[in-house]
């Protein structure tokens, strides 16, 4: 096992060089110019080519990927172009954001998914089964933005119980921050609940499929012992899996429900740079979604090993 | 367990790092604009929501009243010493938010930074201006390469607003992260992509008519959750609200809408002669460009489109504008004379055309109206939705044939059209070039007279209506919903929210 870590965190570099160097070349290929967006309405030619010195918009595609990269071998992410401001100062303060709200919608999606698998496995062919199956298919099929839209118009339009934007820190108020994140965490986490449901219910009904199963009914144990202790423990570990690689989905998710729902993270700020052709930003925010996505991917290999012991001598 | 001690140190990442307490005092306004700001500079900054913000931080030597007349603000008075020379008397006792004060020399620092600064937005705006004189402390006289009457209009805008130089010369390319100006609200704090606070200046010149003591500014891009924002509590103030929206506002009890009139204009942008791309029968004849201007239904379009709230024009200024000429009217539509100019030009139809646009709901909508009109008279239009920043590099770059494209407007009429059509502007997207327009447009900045530059100006429209680089359609308004807690508002026709004067009740 040690020597397979070694291996996976020894695959990471050359990982994080290929995803510097396709975001740098993508955004080259949008459409549109920069200088043209930060020049301003008045478009002043003069304003302009002094842009393109001053970014080194004017310089081949190479070196302006070299003076990139260098810089942030030393931690310098750059400015951004629009606001001036450090990027690694706006990833800093957006990360947390996203991270609360992607942890929320995380925890969301396993209280609802992995109970409703479980039961929807148990009582397998029941109006139980139908009604979680007719569920997921509903929560996978609902678009993020319409259900936020939705959300709003009923909960903080309508009903008046939730702000729908305001978003505060949990440190400076915590109501205040949950009370702006718990409709956004659920309409993020609603996909991956119903993901989850599925694959907790076809790989709990292998499980309760299993010699060991039958083994500890034959024991005697509560059926409920049988089902949480030994089918889930197993059943959890391709469950586990999906997890950890939907997070990376959920950050994705987090782009367009954080402009719902004008929370200042992540996604916010990777929509407004694109927009904006501020290239920094995007740059930095892409660059730093990937380490975070492959880090989230080591820790699912290493929560299997707790999981699951038999990898532990693997 | 172990599960949950993965999901434990998840949450502890979790943790916001930087948290900045803020509990907002009584009276704290909260608007929310359409996009973030950019640099919060004067001299650099770009965005129109930058300006929404300067509203309250930067006051500026002059403004505009509701009728687009030339108000003083810093300067107490201005005079032409002569058609070169502008003179403006300070307002004694005016402090920057630094507790420094305002005199001729902060004015002199503050248009040289606009020229000289590196990355300055404003250069070209005060490209007319030679150098400026300080008389005595409240005396400046701004000394121009050749008269330019719309260079006072200039002045209404972010080249007219004061920064205190010391802290400019302190925060040197940073200042935008802290500006310190002279108007009724100081900086207080800003978290990107979420909130811009300013708090109101106890020292600031007209105190006594600023009655909120916080406004807080938030971005929400999309208007419908701007307006639902608005609706649920959450914002005071809601910044360009869309047409479709408006019954809902007006519907609401506890909201209410002001709608007033706007500087810029929606056209069609012919290319004539731009980029390297064969040219079209649309390019080259103007009799094929009159022929679609006259398949179009001005009318028709605000009608579908907009429940007629808008106006249809011939020309870039409102009808509202001192310089809008009333003699040019848009002219009615004509399908037969489409078709006689068409034959005219042998031109053999149907003619495909391609028409660029903004991706927007409404935007589409008009090509589709305008698709349908032109049909009848032979063209065959196509429509190229197209995300903004995109549509601008192929506007710039000649790579279109008719682009549907506004302007925000600006108080002056020369920044409605001197840009779009003299020969080599910078927004000459056309490449049109008539040397009896250039004159003519030449002659319009020379000119003070307000009614014989509105002659002038008529006479170019005229013309750029038979030569038609851009067919104007449309002035749009300003919408800007609030709720009926907000008092005090004033609409000025820039669609900025004037903090100055507005009260928040219980």
């Amino acid at each position: 096992m040690r020597s397979n870590l070694g291996v996976r965190i020894a695959q990471i570099l050359p990982t994080l060089v290929l995803v510097s160097i396709m975001v740098f070349c993508l955004q080259q290929l949008m459409p549109g110019d920069p200088a043209l967006v930060l020049a301003g309405e008045e478009r002043d030619p003069a304003v302009l080519a002094q842009i393109r010195t001053e970014l080194w918009l004017d310089r081949p595609l190479a070196m302006q990927y070299f003076h990139w990269i260098g810089n942030v071998l030393q931690g310098d992410l750059g400015f951004s172009w629009r606001i001036r401001e450090p990027v690694l100062n706006l990833v800093i303060a957006k990360l947390p954001v996203t991270a609360q709200l992607g942890l929320m919608a995380f925890v969301i999606a396993i209280c609802i998914g992995v109970p409703m698998g479980i039961v929807s496995a148990v009582k397998k062919n029941s109006f139980w089964d139908y009604a979680a199956n007719g569920i997921g298919l509903a929560g996978l099929s609902t678009p993020n933005f319409w259900l936020g839209i939705m959300l709003i118009l009923v909960v903080s339009v309508q009903l008046g119980w939730l702000p729908p934007s305001g978003y505060v820190p949990l440190t400076e108020d915590w109501r205040q921050s949950l009370a702006t994140t718990v409709m956004p965490a659920f309409v993020l986490g609603n996909a991956l609940a119903a993901v989850l449901m599925r694959h907790t219910r076809s790989a709990m009904l292998t499980a309760l499929e299993q010699d060991y199963v039958r083994t500890a009914r034959a024991k005697g144990l509560l059926e409920i012992r049988v089902v949480l202790r030994h089918a889930l423990r197993n059943a959890l570990v391709p469950v586990v899996t999906l997890g950890a690689l939907e997070l990376g989905t959920l950050l994705s998710g987090a782009v367009l429900t954080e402009q719902v729902f004008s929370i200042p993270g992540f996604g916010k700020l990777i929509v407004d740079a694109v927009f904006n052709r501020d290239y920094p930003v995007v740059q930095g925010v892409v660059l730093v979604t990937a380490t975070v996505y492959i880090g989230l991917n080591l820790l699912a290999d290493i929560a299997y090993v707790f999981l699951n012991p038999r990898l532990r001598n693997a | 367990m172990r599960p949950i001690l993965f999901l434990a140190a998840a949450a502890a990442l979790s943790l916001p790092v930087a948290a900045s307490a803020q509990t907002n005092p009584p009276q704290t306004l909260r608007i929310g604009i359409a996009d973030d700001a950019d640099a919060l500079d004067p001299t650099l900054s770009r965005t129109l929501v930058g300006r929404f913000v300067f509203a309250s931080l930067c006051d500026k030597l002059v403004d505009i009243d509701a009728k687009l007349n030339i108000v003083p603000q810093l300067a107490q008075s201005y005079r032409w010493v002569d058609s070169k020379t502008l003179e403006f008397k300070l307002r004694p006792n005016v402090k920057f938010h630094d507790g420094t004060a305002l005199d001729g020399d902060a004015v002199k620092f503050n248009m040289d930074r606009h020229l000289n600064m590196a990355g300055s937005t404003r250069k070209g705006e005060i490209g007319g201006l030679d150098h400026v004189e300080v008389i005595d402390p409240l005396t400046v006289r701004m000394v121009l390469k050749a008269p330019n009457s719309p260079f006072l209009a200039q002045l209404t805008d972010r080249a007219g607003m004061m920064v205190s130089p010391k802290a400019a010369v302190a925060a040197g390319a940073n200042f935008g992260q802290h500006p310190v100006c002279a108007g009724p609200f100081k900086f207080t704090e800003r978290v990107p992509q979420d909130r811009i606070v300013v708090d109101k200046f106890a020292d600031y010149w007209d105190v006594g008519n600023v009655h909120l003591n916080r406004v807080v500014y938030q971005p929400i891009v999309d208007s419908t959750i701007r307006l639902s924002n608005l609706r649920a509590g959450s914002l005071d103030m809601a910044e360009r609200i869309q047409p479709p929206d408006v019954a809902t506002v007006k519907a609401d009890p506890k909201l209410k809408i002001e709608i007033f009139d706007y500087l810029g204009y929606n056209g069609l942008t012919f290319n004539i002669a731009n980029g390297s791309q064969p040219r079209t029968p649309m390019m080259k004849d103007a009799r094929v460009r009159q022929a679609f201007a006259l398949s179009i239904d001005r009318q028709a379009i605000v009608d579908v489109v907009y429940n007629g709230m808008y106006a249809p024009i011939a020309q870039p200024v409102p009808a509202f504008s001192p310089f809008y000429a009333p003699e040019v009217k848009p002219a009615g539509r004509d399908i037969a004379k489409a078709k006689a100019l068409l034959a005219e030009a042998g031109v053999k139809t149907p003619l495909s055309v391609e028409i660029m646009l903004p991706t927007t709901a409404d935007q589409r909508q008009i090509g589709e109206v305008v698709q349908s009109m032109a049909a009848e008279a032979g063209f065959d239009v196509k429509i190229k939705a197209t995300e903004f920043v995109t549509l601008l590099k192929a506007q710039a770059d000649g790579d279109y044939e008719i682009s549907l494209i506004g302007w925000s407007g600006r108080a002056d009429a020369d920044g409605n059209i001197y840009n779009f059509i003299h020969s080599g502007a910078p927004l000459n997207d056309s490449k049109y070039a008539n040397p009896a327009v250039d004159a003519l447009l030449e002659q319009t900045r020379a000119e003070t007279d307000v009614a014989a530059r509105r002659a002038l100006y008529g006479k170019i429209a005229v013309q750029s209506n038979l030569d038609l680089p851009i067919m104007y359609l449309y002035s749009q308004k300003n919408l800007i919903a609030m709720s009926t807690k907000v008092g005090g508002f004033s609409p000025i026709a820039d669609g900025l929210i004037r903090v100055k004067g507005l009260t928040l009740g219980q």
